[in-house]
């Protein structure tokens, strides 16, 4: 028994990886190496693409398209949930819609951004945010309105300008669920990211797994995968490091170790 | 003591809606009393009277369905920035900011007041060191027993240094030899200060020992009993007063009795 639990986590994820990379080993012995390229072969392609100027840009590309559609998603969504968050009125007419939009595949968006704009660039920034909006508006909403009524009397009881009170208790009340809708949005946004690169990218990962389905290059496709997955990893660490830090004051239970 | 009325409410009545829609529910009920400069009045009355209600319509938190209330010839619900800094809250609950140390909690009105920052925080530390709470300034709340976080909420309200100072039950979760000090000391700021305060407690004793009068609620709210405390009252007087205090209590339906 390992007694460091973060010790024994790191042991028992690299157990199960050390499995999964001899199957996958085991089996590149017994079938074509275009089915099943060797874990060195996939190894040295994903080391390639972080050593080679050239392919690390067009991993950039993709990121800077990732945090753009997040971004956007986020200031849009933060104004949707402010517009909506004021009057269940407008809540009623705008509801519906951010559900009905929520429904449809990133594929459809695809589709319909290559009818409707030209710029490629557009294009990608159009269906990440369309893709994400949704989920950060209502998140945004559920922050919002999850502000304790109690806190928010007592803050008034000072009576605050509207600015002091979005400064003092507001946004320390929604960053924690900010933070949250970050982290899931990141996940789908990598996930749509690639999709959005189809609509005529010349660079971006999604462009390369393209390419290397036509060269019907599997290591390359897998380095290329495994590039955005640790991408998407190491960024999603840096969120919860940031969340560690502005929510130090929280109390942790003994019991929930 | 000036004459005029410093807070005013007439025939002030605050009706809530219920929870099914099924109507409203009656808190406060043509309540009407007056309170001069410099005073301090104890309200009493059973649990679920309105006490916390009148407060929250005198710090003009929530708005009267019917009535008057007037501080200094201002409506606190309407003329919101009209009484920045002048009241000050000390709530049933501590409410405290969770992700604010001690010492950023009690700091929260200076900052709204906009005070300068060295100051502020000498204030701040100051009003901790007086409640008992030097060294746990760093703290969150999380950190800080029942009692200590009431106090923290007490330094909050007081360091702003309001002209009218409500205090919810500022007491109830200390114990006793911590809340009679804090009484004096309270009694003493609020006089030394010339404030105003409208204290709100569930004992009899202490609110004869602060308040220079004494106001009993009925439930909905309205005046049932009211006593007017001198230095001067002697221990009859009191006993007297204690007694009528408690036969009125005690002729209030109680929260669990059906109503008729
Ligand atoms: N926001 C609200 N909505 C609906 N009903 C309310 C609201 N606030 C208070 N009430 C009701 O008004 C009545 C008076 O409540 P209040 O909190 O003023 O009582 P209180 O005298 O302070 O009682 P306690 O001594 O227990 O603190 C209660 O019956 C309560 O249920
Ligand atoms: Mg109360």
């Amino acid at each position: 028994m390992i007694r460091n639990r973060r010790l024994r986590q790191a042991f028992q994820a690299a157990v199960s990886t050390a499995v999964l990379l001899a199957a996958w080993q085991f089996a590149s012995y017994f079938f074509p190496h275009y089915l099943f390229p060797p874990v060195q072969a996939i190894f040295w392609r994903t080391v390639q693409i972080f050593i080679d100027i050239p392919l690390l840009i067009e991993v950039l590309a993709t990121a800077a398209r990732i945090f753009g559609g997040l971004f956007g998603a986020f200031l849009l969504g933060c104004v949707l949930a402010v517009v909506i968050g004021r009057s269940p009125f407008i809540e009623s007419y705008f509801t519906p819609v951010l559900v009905f939009l929520q429904g449809i595949p990133a594929l459809s968006w695809v589709v319909i951004a290559i009818i409707w704009f030209h710029g490629i660039e557009f294009r990608i920034l159009f269906i990440m945010v369309m893709t994400t909006l949704p989920a950060f508006t209502f998140q945004i909403l559920d922050a919002y309105r999850s502000m304790s009524k109690d806190l928010f009397e007592m803050t008034m009881s000072f009576r605050p300008s509207a600015w002091t009170l979005f400064r003092v208790l507001i946004v320390p009340t929604i960053v924690p669920g900010i933070l949250t809708a970050w982290k899931v949005n990141l996940g789908n946004a990598s996930r749509v990211v690639v999709v959005a690169e189809l609509v005529g990218a010349t660079g971006g990962v999604g462009y390369q797994l393209l390419l290397q389905q036509q060269l019907f290059d599997l290591a390359g496709a897998l380095a290329w995968t495994l590039v955005l997955v640790l991408f998407v990893l190491v960024v999603q660490s840096a969120l919860v490091a940031i969340e560690a830090w502005a929510l130090r004051y929280r109390p942790v239970s003994e019991r929930a170790a | 003591m000036s004459t005029d009325p410093f807070i005013r409410f007439r025939d002030v009545s605050k009706e809530f809606p219920r929870p099914d829609g099924s109507g409203t529910f009656l808190a406060v009920d043509r309540l009407s009393f007056e309170i001069a400069r410099g005073e301090i009045v104890a309200v009493l009355g059973k649990t679920g009277c309105g006490k916390s209600t009148m407060f929250n319509l005198l710090a003009g938190l929530i708005e009267p369905t019917s009535g008057m209330v007037d501080v200094t010839g201002h409506d606190p619900f309407r003329e919101f920035a009209y009484f920045r800094g002048k009241i000050g809250i000390v709530f049933q609950n501590d409410r405290l900011m969770p992700w604010r140390s001690a010492l950023d909690n009690v700091l929260l009105g200076l900052q709204i007041l906009d005070a300068d920052k060295m100051e502020a925080e000498a204030t701040a530390r100051g009003w901790l060191t007086r409640l008992g709470l030097a060294g746990h300034e760093s703290d969150y709340p999380h950190a800080l027993s029942g009692g200590m976080r009431q106090r923290v909420s007490i330094a909050r309200a007081f360091a702003v240094e309001p002209e009218i100072l409500l205090c919810d039950e500022p007491f109830s979760s200390l114990d006793e030899m911590t809340a009679r000090d804090l009484r004096s000391e309270f009694t003493r700021l609020v006089k030394q200060n010339g404030k105003t305060a409208v204290f709100i407690t569930h004992h009899i004793n202490e609110a004869l020992e602060i308040g220079d009068r004494v106001m009993v609620f009925h439930r909905p709210a309205r005046i049932a009993y009211e006593a007017r405390m001198d230095q001067t009252s002697g221990e009859a007087e009191r006993r007297n007063v204690q007694d009528r205090i408690l036969e009125v209590l005690s002729l209030e339906r109680s929260v669990d009795a059906p109503q008729v």
